[in-house]
């Protein structure tokens, strides 16, 4: 891999070949806190345009809180968010969605209520624009546009090979698949950039294999750019680009994952070297 | 038995998205319309209009309203009655302040405005939840009532205070005041719960319902997909009121023909409507039908039965009334969230497998 400079816009060409593009996303000197417990402490890191990049550390480090600052949920007392090289403004969530940012929870955050279908349906929302009187007769606009996204939704649907579960609503769907699901929700949008919290969460190994290989799949068939959270570091090695590490909401580590893990910090926070 | 999905394949996403995917569910669906448009009105008579299919018909639509606030959307409203009272009042205003305007304008115009009143009444939504919503929405019923109690511009200063609807004709046939006929009550009903229904449908299986029920089933989920949910909770609120504002213009137009607002449009309205809701399904247009059918039904049949063959005395038979819809409340609250529609959809599936269980 090349050198990387910090804050670069220039891309480079991962050991597998893959040409990456410039700076897509760039979080600059970030400080969150909570009342007096410090979740993000002055952490700055980039996500290049088509590159898979990891965020990992042990538990309470503040991964979470990095993506829901990422997408509208948190507002940092400190530090820019960069987005596509512009400045990014106090956004809520929804104004974030229509930039081009999905994500998936840590906590399945799925619509229970609904089929499998009318979730990912619900994922393209930020694409239809018909308006409500054409929705209430359902001519016009609101009857194409049901079709074509649906046309869409399918391909999705054969993509992540849930068709036997399409009309299931999802309550009644395995952990695995109430996953797999929301990461269609998640697509459903095509989104520049996806952001995944710990897509693997309490999968079996196959199942855990499934979602690598949907993973690398969206990479490189969308050219999605994709932000994840995961613990388990067999997958963070095969499958991401470069790593972010944090610990007790510091940034101990960042770079490809050999680098990361060949550092002493690191090490130690992953060895639990003790803190207190 | 005929009722299969077998040898019905979609050739098409509009065709599997279709309200009636099963045949037979569509062929009932026509063979209703046509007895309901073409047979009913002309076999229809004073008692059984007043007594059950006109009241059943109007509440349809006011449960539907709620049902798209409270089944589809999740926000919680006990302001029902004060929002029927808002159509209710609207249509009287309009019919006495332009008298050469059709009736049928003035109801929509109704619908609309009670729209608006129960889009500022909705606002709360976006700060509070579940039981607080309710309260407030509760503190709007109260206001409502007490609002148009106390202003006499709202019943143009009459003496009794009451409101009453003036003659007023559709194609020259009467549909209010003294001389109406009972088919031309039912008639004028029958084509606004039709309306709504179908209205209804299209909008809760779009993208506006899906936001709706995305912001439902998990709030912050809906935003990162990009719900606005000022914007959802709103045109929940909107559209709901604009169907319980109909439905109270119609209730006071054609059905009650004068309206004292505590008596009619009071608390227990609101409670009616909810329990329509509640009993027949939430999240469901069919429920919405079966709901109100049931709660309209239900004393009907019950004084039938209580006082007419076993001699009890009325208000004895009222109060075991209560009694039922109370521990039947009860019990769909535990039992079956989603009431009669689900009981209904549980056993076409059983009839769609018979006599193969799986
Ligand atoms: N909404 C909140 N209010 C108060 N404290 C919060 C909130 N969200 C996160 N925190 C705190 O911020 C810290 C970081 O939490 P976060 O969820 O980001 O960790 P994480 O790295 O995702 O951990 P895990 O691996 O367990 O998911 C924790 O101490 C947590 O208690
Ligand atoms: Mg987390």
């Amino acid at each position: 891999m090349n050198t990387m400079t910090e804050n670069s816009t220039v891309g480079y060409v991962t050991d597998d070949g893959r040409q990456i593009g410039g700076t897509i996303m760039e979080m600059k000197n970030i400080t969150l806190r909570f009342g007096g417990v410090v979740a993000i402490e002055n952490i700055s890191f980039d996500i290049h345009e088509g590159e898979i990049r990891a965020i990992i550390g042990p538990n309470g480090a503040g991964k979470s809180s990095m993506l829901n600052v990422i997408s509208g949920f948190y507002h940092p007392q400190e530090g820019e968010v960069w987005f596509n090289g512009q400045k990014r403004p106090s956004m809520k969530p929804f104004e974030v969605a229509a930039l081009g940012i999905a994500r998936t929870f840590q906590n399945i955050a799925l619509f229970k209520g609904m089929s499998t279908l009318d979730n990912i349906m619900t994922g393209r929302l930020t694409k239809m624009k018909a308006g409500m009187l054409s929705q209430a007769i359902w001519w016009g606009k609101a009857a194409r546009e049901e079709e074509e996204h649906r046309q869409k939704v399918e391909e999705i649907i054969d993509f992540l090979e849930i068709q036997a579960i399409r009309k299931t609503p999802v309550g009644r769907l395995p952990y695995g698949l109430q996953k797999r699901v929301e990461l269609g929700r998640a697509l459903a949008a095509e989104p520049k950039l996806l952001l995944l919290d710990e897509p693997m969460a309490g999968m079996n190994v196959e199942e855990k294999e499934d979602m690598s290989r949907f993973i690398l799949d969206v990479n490189d068939e969308f050219g999605t750019t994709i932000a994840l959270i995961e613990h388990d570091m067999g997958v963070v090695m095969d499958i991401s680009d470069r790593v972010v590490v944090m610990d007790y909401g510091k940034k101990i580590g960042d770079g490809t994952p050999a680098e990361v893990l060949a550092n002493k910090e690191v090490i130690d926070a992953y060895l639990g070297v003790s803190h207190d | 038995m005929l009722y299969r999905e077998a040898g019905d394949f979609k050739t098409s996403y509009a065709k599997d998205n279709q309200t009636f995917p099963i045949k037979f569910d569509r062929v009932a669906y026509y063979i209703l319309l046509v007895v309901a448009f073409g047979v009913v009105p002309f076999i229809i008579n004073d008692y059984w209009a007043n007594a059950v299919i006109v009241p059943f018909l109007i509440y349809a639509i006011a449960t539907i309203g709620l049902n798209i606030l409270i089944g589809y959307c999740g926000q919680l409203s006990l302001g029902t009655g004060g929002f029927m009272a808002v159509g209710a009042f609207a249509s009287y205003k309009l019919m006495t302040a332009f008298p050469e305007v059709s009736i049928i304008i003035h109801i929509l115009l109704a619908g609309g405005i009670t729209a608006l009143v129960g889009m500022a009444f909705g606002l709360p939504s976006l700060r509070i939840k579940g039981f607080y919503l309710a309260v407030a929405t509760l503190a709007a019923q109260f206001f409502l009532v007490w609002l148009f109690n106390r202003v006499p511009w709202f019943y143009n200063n009459s003496a009794s205070g009451q409101i009453s609807a003036p003659e007023r004709s559709v194609f020259g046939i009467n549909v209010t005041g003294p001389h109406v006929d009972a088919w031309a009550q039912y008639m004028i009903c029958l084509v606004f719960v039709f309306a709504s229904a179908w209205l209804a449908r299209n909008l809760t299986r779009g993208t506006m319902g899906r936001s709706w029920m995305a912001i439902r089933d998990m709030d912050i989920a809906a935003e990162i997909i990009g719900v606005n949910p000022l914007k959802a909770k709103l045109t929940a609120f909107g559209v709901s009121s604009f169907f319980i504002g109909i439905a109270g213009a119609l209730l006071f137009t054609v059905y009650l023909g004068a309206a004292e607002v505590g008596e009619a449009f009071g608390i227990s309205k609101s409670f009616l409507v909810l329990f329509m809701v509640i009993i027949g399904g939430l999240g469901s247009i069919f429920g919405s039908f079966a709901g109100a059918a049931f709660m309209v039904l239900l004393p009907v049949l019950l004084k039938n039965i209580l006082v007419g063959a076993l001699n009890w005395p009325t208000d004895l038979a009222a109060h075991f009334q209560l009694l039922i819809v109370g521990a039947l409340i009860i019990a769909f609250l535990i039992l079956e969230p989603h009431g009669l529609a689900q009981l209904w959809r549980v056993a076409k599936e059983k009839l769609r497998l018979w006599p193969f269980p799986h």
